[in-house]
């Protein structure tokens, strides 16, 4: 089953792929390709091909997507329902692969996999429902994303070490050409930067993999069999190096401050929906990677670097925090929120993993808050992502001193930011307040400097959350803004789907947290 | 043992068949119409085929040196002679369409099998004369593949300087040889490993494996004998460039790795050496491809630095179980990936300026996707078949203790993706710069064949790991 989430999507991405392009449409596909359109900030979602029979062809294909996309939804559903919570990894499919080299296709789920890849599935479906500026290209923009779904999903059901990486680094593939081919501004520059970056990640990340695998006996990629074996020692300088390399893979994607460059040019200058997944689900991929293999396979080695991780989380929430607060370009606002938000998660990560005899319940809130952190920050970053694709593609701006007084034109933006917005700064009620309560709860009673100063970081964005509403929203309505369009049903139904779970998680908790907690004692246990 | 010549040539038979074929290719081409020319080419697929055929059923065959211990029949050379002539077939589709304007080609067929059977001798000579002799058959061949089209002066230039490389190394090897022979009073690898001193430091031992090594970094286009690849690659006729910047690889490669076996243990220290010459080859080969703005040229230097990730497999020979298997793998992927990406060329029309290639993959969405594997599979993406290779060529240098030459090649990965992202990003992201004519159906389906092969060879990839992690390398 697990297999069919994972596969349903490539396979109907390839179809995707070559379904071939109406022929009515060979006036509207060519477009974009003049000079107008092809101009830094054409993403008006709305009203940029001019054909309606193409319009109609496009919204086809987009209804098509998002059905395909709910099926693997649905599966996760039913995974949710049939998990039972006992800890170890189950409903397991295996098949043999590479025997020759101890590779498997081996998928299965915990608590954390099983809260990621649901988390995952949503954002998808309501990414590529999303309206956006599809360039007269759809069918290629959907087969992208559906894709990036199947392979996201593999990744976070990956019980294998190498399947893990063939997920990682296809994953990347997928999001330059999305960048790439439906960014504006300076997309191709910011494509290649990202892939750059993270490429370079990733191979620290396969040297490490096989610096893992050759000291596994017999060799091995299959991770439950290497979390079994623990086959590297706590110390010595090959251990470092392999800790090392899956440190710099997991920092540069997660990212921690200083792996961070590649992020603000690539969110700000991807296409909405593709902006949210880079958020919600790629750079989950980094931190599901330090609890994955790092705290789960070489948990002594993650104890001797645990105070240095909590110290680069701290500096990551602060430098996050503070250059968000300086932005005045909104997207670029949110994704520096991501550095911020990301070091909450790293530090409840330090914290769990920290050498702390006799404290292990205070690592297990840590390690649940983190969790949460990852799916709360998904569902947050990647609605406050939606919605700048939907300024853009009314105004053409991301400059917030361009806006103002939206509150009074368009209530259902107003009212969607406002719930993104301070769930994001960590009001109580709502999804972040849980998460970031209990990475701070933790983290006093281990770390409690680098808590008290972590929550300088949790002043800082609410400050910066308040200005940004306040610039959007509030004040004299610009006169040119007078007709500004409220979002569309489909952005709505999209948006509210992201803060309905934001409020659920942050009034009710407790399915979630039972999920999460399945695998989070157990983890810190060992120790 | 069986010595007698009937008995022995049942070891030889896909060379006897290459051989027999191209002669008799030559022959139809004498006396064939120009318009049945074309001919020849099925005659040459026929023979590939053939030996092909046979080369497979010799799998299963005992693995043993053969013709007085001068030639291995081991598994090495008989999946050395399948990924040849498997390139070889490829490069005949991409041939068929290209020389159809030349009314006598006839003969440009029997050129290729000989330059095929010259690799594939190569890659199972066990003796110093006979490596001589598959150097010279497979060298001199390609000289005039290459300067093919005799009025173009880009294939003029690139033939001078490949047979002027050519000449020298060659020349080298022959006193190299003399040396060895004379310091272990046998040219066999086995009378080598015996015969040589092993201890202390012997200048004409150190002379003589140089100037060997020195013929077979030309032949694999390493450093510092490389210099002749970007040319070819920019000025042959792109079928050409598909062959020769891969087929002779392949025996260079598998004859590079059975002498150093055969070098006495003491008496040389080859591994830091060939690991500096992979570092020094990867690295340039990047750095080089980094400035091209044609498409072949920067094709040709990514060759040169995939060779440098190939020489890992022979640093770590001995030292890890994967070494054998890694090289024959990181082959077979490079050849088809290769093939590929010529085949594109070829496909283009041999177009080359990287301007060209903008906007490919609106009107041409197959040739660019073609062109994105066989990048994607240099660079080492997985699935495709070139990650693969990287993986177990990584995995078998670290376990041979040359973590420093895995990181190293690591970080020329990262490097590279600058080059092959010059190439992939305006055929994607870019605006049409112009019409973009083709060959015919014989080289897009040559073309795509490879690229799906290296789609399928990365996903499959077992059965082939499977049988070359039992492979032997004869005489060690």
């Amino acid at each position: 089953m697990l297999t069919a989430a994972i596969f349903f999507p490539i396979l109907a991405a390839i179809v995707f792929a070559l379904v071939p392009r109406p022929k009515l449409a060979s006036v509207a596909s060519d477009a974009p390709e003049t000079p107008a359109a092809s101009s830094d900030d054409s993403a008006g979602a709305v009203g940029n091909a001019p054909d309606p029979a193409y319009r109609k062809y496009e919204r086809r294909m987009q209804l098509a997507a998002t059905a395909v996309a709910a099926v693997p939804l649905l599966l996760m559903v039913v995974a949710w329902l049939r998990f039972d919570s006992t800890g170890g990894f189950e409903q397991v499919e295996s098949v043999s692969w590479i025997p020759t080299l101890g590779i498997g296709y081996r998928v299965g789920l915990d608590g954390l996999s099983l809260s990621l890849a649901a988390m995952t599935a949503l954002i998808f479906v309501v990414a590529i429902a999303y309206p956006v500026d599809l360039r007269g290209r759809a069918a290629p923009y959907f087969s992208l994303m559906l894709f990036l779904m199947g392979v996201s999903l593999g990744l976070f059901l990956a019980l294998d070490l190498f399947l893990f990486f063939v997920f990682w680094d296809v994953s990347l593939v997928g999001m330059y050409f999305l960048i790439g081919a439906w960014g504006h501004g300076d997309a191709q520059r910011s494509a290649l930067k990202f892939f750059v970056y993270t490429f370079s990640g990733s191979l620290a990340l396969l040297l490490a993999i096989l610096g893992i695998y050759l000291a596994t006996d017999p060799r091995t990629f299959d991770m439950a069999e290497i979390i079994r074996q623990q086959p590297l020692p706590a110390t010595g300088l090959y251990a470092t190096l392999v800790f090392l390399g899956f440190f710099i893979g997991f920092a540069v994607k997660t990212p921690i401050v200083p792996f961070h460059t590649w992020l603000p040019p690539a969110h700000v200058d991807a296409p909405g929906p593709a902006s949210a997944i880079l958020a919600g689900v790629l750079l989950k991929m980094g931190t599901y990677g330090f609890v994955r293999i790092l705290m789960s396979m070489m948990p002594e080695t993650f104890e001797r670097f645990a105070l240095p991780l909590g110290i680069l989380a701290v500096i990551s929430i602060l430098y996050g925090s503070l250059v968000a607060l300086a932005q005045s370009n909104v997207k670029r606002l949110i994704a520096y929120t991501s550095v911020n938000h990301m070091g909450y998660v790293i530090l409840g990560l330090a914290v769990a993993g920290a050498a702390a005899a006799g404290k292990a319940d205070s690592q297990a809130i840590a390690l649940t808050g983190a969790t949460v952190e990852m799916v709360a920050h998904g569902l947050i970053t990647g609605a406050l992502f939606l919605i700048a694709g939907s300024l853009l593609a009314r105004t053409h701006t991301y400059e917030m001193d361009e806006y103002g007084g939206l509150a009074g034109r368009a209530r259902a933006l107003t009212g969607l930011t406002v719930i993104a917005a301070f769930a994001s700064l960590g009001l109580p009620a709502l999804a972040g307040f849980v998460a970031e309560f209990q990475i701070f709860a933790g983290a006093l009673a281990i770390y409690p400097w680098l808590a008290v100063i972590g929550l300088v970081g949790i002043v800082i964005t609410a400050a910066l959350m308040l200005r940004m509403l306040q610039k959007l929203l509030l004040g004299p309505l610009p006169v040119r803004w007078m007709s500004f369009p409220d979002l569309g049903r489909a952005e709505i139904a999209a948006l509210a789907a992201l803060a309905a779970f934001v409020v659920i998680i942050g009034v009710v908790p407790a399915w979630l947290l039972n999920v999460i907690d399945s695998f989070a004692g157990p983890l810190v246990g060992r120790g | 043992m069986e010595t007698s010549l009937a008995s022995m040539s049942l070891d030889v038979i896909p060379e006897i068949i290459l051989a027999a074929g191209g002669i008799v290719i030559l022959l139809y081409a004498l006396f064939a119409p120009r318009r049945a020319q074309p001919g020849a080419a099925i005659l040459a697929l026929v023979t590939v085929a053939a030996a092909a055929a046979v080369s497979a059923a010799m799998l299963r065959g005992t693995e043993q040196l053969t013709f007085t211990g001068t030639y291995a029949r081991d598994g090495a050379a008989v999946w050395s002679k399948l990924i040849v002539l498997a390139g070889t077939a490829v490069v005949i589709g991409l041939s068929v369409p290209w020389f159809r304007g030349d009314p006598r080609h006839g003969e440009y067929y029997t050129l290729l099998l000989f330059s095929a059977l010259g690799a594939i001798l190569l890659a199972g000579a066990t003796d110093l004369k006979e490596f001589l002799m598959a150097m010279m058959l497979s060298s001199a061949t390609g000289f005039i593949l290459v300067a093919y089209h005799r009025r173009s002066s880009p294939a003029a230039e690139a033939a001078i300087k490949y047979y002027l490389l050519g000449a020298l190394t060659s020349a080298g090897a022959l006193i190299g040889v003399a040396y060895l022979f004379g310091l272990a009073g046998s040219t066999t690898l086995t009378g080598l490993s015996a015969g040589l001193p092993s201890s202390g430091t012997n200048l004409a031992l150190i002379a003589g494996a140089a100037l060997v090594v020195l013929a077979l970094t030309y032949k694999t286009a390493a450093v510092p004998a490389h210099a002749w690849m970007p040319d070819v690659a920019q000025g042959a006729p792109a079928p050409v460039a598909a062959f020769v910047t891969s087929i002779p690889k392949v025996g260079g490669f598998l004859f590079l790795a059975r002498f150093v076996l055969a070098l006495p243990d003491g008496g040389i220290e080859w591994r830091p050496l060939i690991a500096i010459l992979a570092a020094a080859t990867m690295t340039l080969g990047n750095l080089a491809a980094l400035w091209q703005d044609d498409v072949r040229r920067l094709l040709g230097w990514s060759a040169v630095s995939q060779t440098g990730y190939g020489l890992m497999a022979i640093v770590a020979l001995e030292r890890s179980d994967l070494a054998v298997p890694s090289l024959l793998f990181f082959l077979l992927a490079y050849v088809l990936g290769n093939a590929a990406a010529f085949g594109v060329v070829s496909e283009l029309r041999g177009r080359s300026e990287l301007a060209a290639y903008s906007g490919l993959a609106r009107t041409r969405p197959w040739l660019a996707g073609a062109l994105s594997i066989a990048l994607l599979s240099f660079l080492g993406v997985p699935p495709l078949a070139g990650f693969f290779a990287k993986l177990v060529l990584f995995a078998a240098a670290i376990e041979a203790g040359y973590t420093w030459l895995t990181v190293l090649a690591a970080v020329n990965t990262i490097v590279s993706i600058a080059y092959y992202a010059r190439v992939l990003a305006p055929a994607y992201f870019g605006d049409l710069a112009s019409p973009v004519p083709v060959l015919g159906r014989w080289a897009a389906a040559a073309t795509l064949a490879s690229a799906a092969a290296v789609i399928v060879i990365g996903i499959g990839s077992e059965p082939f790991l499977r049988a070359f992690a039992d492979v032997s390398l004869l005489p060690g």
